[in-house]
């Protein structure tokens, strides 16, 4: 801190000078009216990028030794992991050379730290990688988007047969399912945050007890009750019962948690203004909750086309086209590339990659439409509701003055319109005020 | 809120007066009911929540009165011998979970032991080490990799990580063969011809996959932890001259213990219930097998995928069962995590 003192402090201590001269200030420093440069707290010394190249380069070298000449070690994974192990080692004594000891801890564990990150997103990665390098070959086949695998045998070629019908029945079984979990979902989610009582308390514990369900015991549910006991056939309907059973836990209890998360004030400034408790649900819970509301639900969603078992259990198996889920059995991706993957065939496996792929590009698209969506809080909008936000204050401000207009003198109508204009530019203004100083407290947040 | 003291409020009388003090006065206040009066709208609104939140609560309710009331059966028929045999014959009444529920432990907690480090490792890498250009943009992959179907994890064990570790098993097993769970007995370290599809379908492999699959989610629920530490305390431990492990160490982990073991357990409970990656991986074995190394592995979950569809109206019952005991054992870890993650200190600041 630079903040240029008083002048009272010296002159108390000018007489104490002359007694003892037991305190020397610093000559204060020549005020300037330059702006403060920041130093930089962090950043990367030369010696540290040696320390780290030289570690690195010893490191791989003796590995390489040790594999190739010295031990019977064998195997791409053994030769990784003995290299960064000896890179740790070896940086720690590079540092240990001159540094002091709480120094030496804090650049191995953050050097180990970081290993452990690059590993995750590594091994991830290569997930995503080793799926798609897989299913390339199958993707470029245009009858893979287009044809069942009804006509196709187990031998032949990538050029015949195609997923479209699995395609089609996870969209069939995920919009029925979302068609019965949604609206259930989220009503239970306001009945939980809106009836408060000891009897929501108990459907809370019983929903949260709920998501630790195992989809396979979802799955066996609806297996063992609608078709084992109520005779229904294995279909489409069943599964996207079993699906629901899975995905209502997971929706209510992150809608429950968003809903909680409305500002309080906002629902008590509506009921004071005589709003019913429908109303400020209706009003202002729900718009104000709406990203969040759609993020859980997008979730839930992912999740629910992902899961194999529960279809596994209730959809059956079938290579044919089926629209209709109340008869006969139907196919969703997952379990598609469950069943592809079991035959021992070369190109039934490349199928089952291609399928895989093609589930996870729909889950990274719900995925990415959540963010867009949910990436703001409760009551921030976006700069598309901000406009309308403000030609909605525009047009209540040309109400509320056309009302006094008539009311009043009847003012020139240049006059009135002036007025409106000046204020409905003020009213702008304040708000473009607020927009930006969220957007700024948004951007601080991200940063931190 | 401003309380007026009733005592307080009350007039004194005056003590010059003759006027004596209104009998109501030294009556105590008695609470005013405050009956709002709802309006029809209301009444309806509030009608047609709870009827959801009882439908849902049946549905709940009736999958696990299902699960208990099917399971029953299969119980009464096997008795205590349920939980210590280890066939899996119901159609004999020779069955038993002692076998797949010790196997779902074992492929969890290898899981748990190879995802907790490195969930911990990227949380803390990603909250306090990533530069910030990449911090947001690594944040959003390790919470889409939460959201990857199991099933593409269950194909990259079993066709990209199962050659890979073969020679990796094969050497833990020669070397580190004296540690109990590590030593593989069918496995001769001194036979150059030994083959190492010995080491093929085990546990340990499919915990690696468990355990990348519940690595994101349990990451993410830490690093939200540690996103939470108080600025004021780091500052502290900064100005106090702590280098950035310092902080970590006394501050950081200290703060988000709670977060920390709640988010391994909600891990665990994930570990516990998966069925596809598993079922893909593992050879069935219905022994207590703890070498988790060897060939030969089960998981309830994949019991029941695998005995489902032939199964006859009492091998349901004995899955139901099975499936019951798991539910019951996801359940408990689940409450015990939301519990701890309630009662830590973690997430104290997070109101306002």
């Amino acid at each position: 801190m630079t903040t240029v003192l008083p002048d009272a402090p010296t002159e108390v201590i000018a007489p104490a000078t002359q007694a003892g001269r037991r305190t020397e200030l610093p000559a204060r420093a020549p005020a300037s009216d330059a702006p403060e440069t920041r130093r930089a707290l962090t950043g990367v010394r030369f010696s540290d990028l040696m320390r780290l190249v030289g570690a690195a380069a010893a490191s791989f070298a003796l590995t390489w030794w040790a594999f190739s000449q010295l031990l019977p070690l064998q195997g791409v994974l053994g030769f990784i992991v003995t290299c960064f192990a000896l890179f740790v080692i070896i940086f720690g004594v590079l540092v240990s050379l001159d540094e002091s000891g709480p120094t030496v801890k804090d650049r191995v564990i953050s050097v180990f730290v970081h290993g452990i990150g690059v590993l995750m997103l590594l091994a991830l990665s290569s997930v995503v990688v080793f799926t798609i390098v897989r299913g390339w070959d199958s993707l470029f086949h245009g009858n893979f988007w287009i044809m069942d695998m009804s006509a196709t045998g187990p031998l032949d070629g990538l050029d015949s047969g195609g997923i479209l019908y699995a395609i089609i029945g996870t969209l069939i079984m995920i919009a029925i399912a979302l068609a019965i979990s949604v609206p259930l979902g989220i009503l239970t989610a306001v009945f939980l945050s809106e009836v408060p009582g000891r009897y929501a308390k108990f459907v809370r514990t019983v929903v949260e007890a709920m998501t630790a369900l195992p989809s396979i015991v979802a799955g066996l549910f609806i297996y063992a009750s609608v078709v084992l006991i109520l005779g229904f056939e294995r279909s489409g309907f069943a599964a996207s019962l079993a699906m629901t059973v899975m995905m209502l836990p997971i929706i209510i209890r992150s809608a429950d948690v968003v809903l909680r998360l409305v500002p309080g004030n906002l629902k008590e400034a509506s009921l004071a203004l005589g709003a019913s408790q429908w109303r400020t649900v209706w009003n202002v819970t729900l718009p104000t909750a709406r990203s969040g509301l759609t993020t859980a639900v997008i979730l839930g969603t992912a999740r629910g086309i992902g899961e194999t078992s529960p279809v596994l259990l209730t959809a059956g198996t079938t290579t044919f086209f089926n629209v209709n889920p109340f008869s006969g059995p139907m196919v969703s991706l997952p379990l598609a590339t469950f069943n592809f993957v079991k035959s021992p065939e070369p190109t039934m496996i490349a199928r089952g990659f291609g399928t895989a792929v093609v589930l996870m590009l729909l889950v990274i698209v719900l995925f990415a439409l959540a963010r867009v969506i949910g990436g703001r809080g409760a009551g921030v909008l976006s700069p598309r509701q901000l406009r309308k936000r403000r030609l909605e204050s525009v047009h209540d401000l040309e109400r509320i003055t056309r009302g006094e207009r008539a009311e009043a003198d009847r003012p020139t109508v240049e006059q009135a319109s002036v007025d409106a204009v000046a204020q409905a530019a003020a009213v702008a203004a304040a708000e473009r005020l607020v927009a930006r100083s969220r957007r700024g407290r948004r951007r601080k947040d991200d940063s931190e | 809120m401003v309380m007026i003291d009733p005592v307080q409020a009350e007039p004194q009388p005056e003590p010059d007066t003759q006027t004596e003090p209104q009998p109501e006065m030294q009556t105590p206040d008695v609470p005013r009911v405050l009956a709002a009066n709802t309006g029809l709208s209301d009444r309806i609104f509030r009608g047609v929540a709870r009827t959801g939140g009882t439908i849902v609560l049946l549905v709940m309710l009736l999958v696990g009165v299902f699960l208990l009331y099917n399971g029953y059966k299969a119980i009464s028929v096997a008795g205590f011998g349920f939980l210590t045999t280890q066939a899996w014959e119901p159609n004999n009444g020779d069955f038993g979970i002692a076998a797949v529920l010790s196997g779902t432990f074992f492929i969890a907690l290898t899981a748990i032991a190879i995802a907790v480090p490195l969930a911990l490792g990227t949380a803390l890498y990603i909250n306090e080490y990533a530069p910030r250009g990449i911090k947001r943009a690594l944040i959003s992959v390790v919470d889409l990799m939460a959201a990857i179907p199991s099933v593409v994890y269950g194909l990259w064990g079993l066709f990209f990580l199962q050659p890979l570790i073969l020679p990796f098993s094969q050497w833990l097993a020669t070397y580190l063969g004296w540690i109990p769970i590590l030593s593989a007995p069918n496995f001769d370290p001194s036979d150059p011809l030994a083959s190492p599809t010995l080491f093929t379908s085990s546990t340990f492999i499919a915990g690696i996959v468990v355990a990348l699959m519940v690595a994101p989610i349990a990451s993410s629920i830490m690093r939200e932890v540690f996103s939470q530490t108080p600025l004021g305390e780091r500052e502290g431990a900064l100005a106090l001259g702590a280098t950035r492990w310092g902080v970590i160490r006394s501050v950081v982990l200290p703060f988000s213990q709670g977060g920390i073991i709640g988010g391994t357990m909600l891990g665990l409970g994930r570990a516990l219930g998966e069925t596809i990656a598993v079922y893909l991986i593992i050879s069935p074995v219905f022994i207590i097998q703890p070498h988790i190394l060897e060939k030969g592995a089960n998981s309830i979950s994949a019991l029941i995928a695998l005995r489902y569809n032939e199964a006859s109206a009492l091998e349901i019952s004995a899955l139901m069962a099975a499936g019951l005991a798991l539910f019951l054992v996801t359940l408990a870890v689940n409450f015990g995590a939301s519990t701890i993650i309630a009662r830590s200190r973690s997430g104290a600041s997070s109101e306002g």
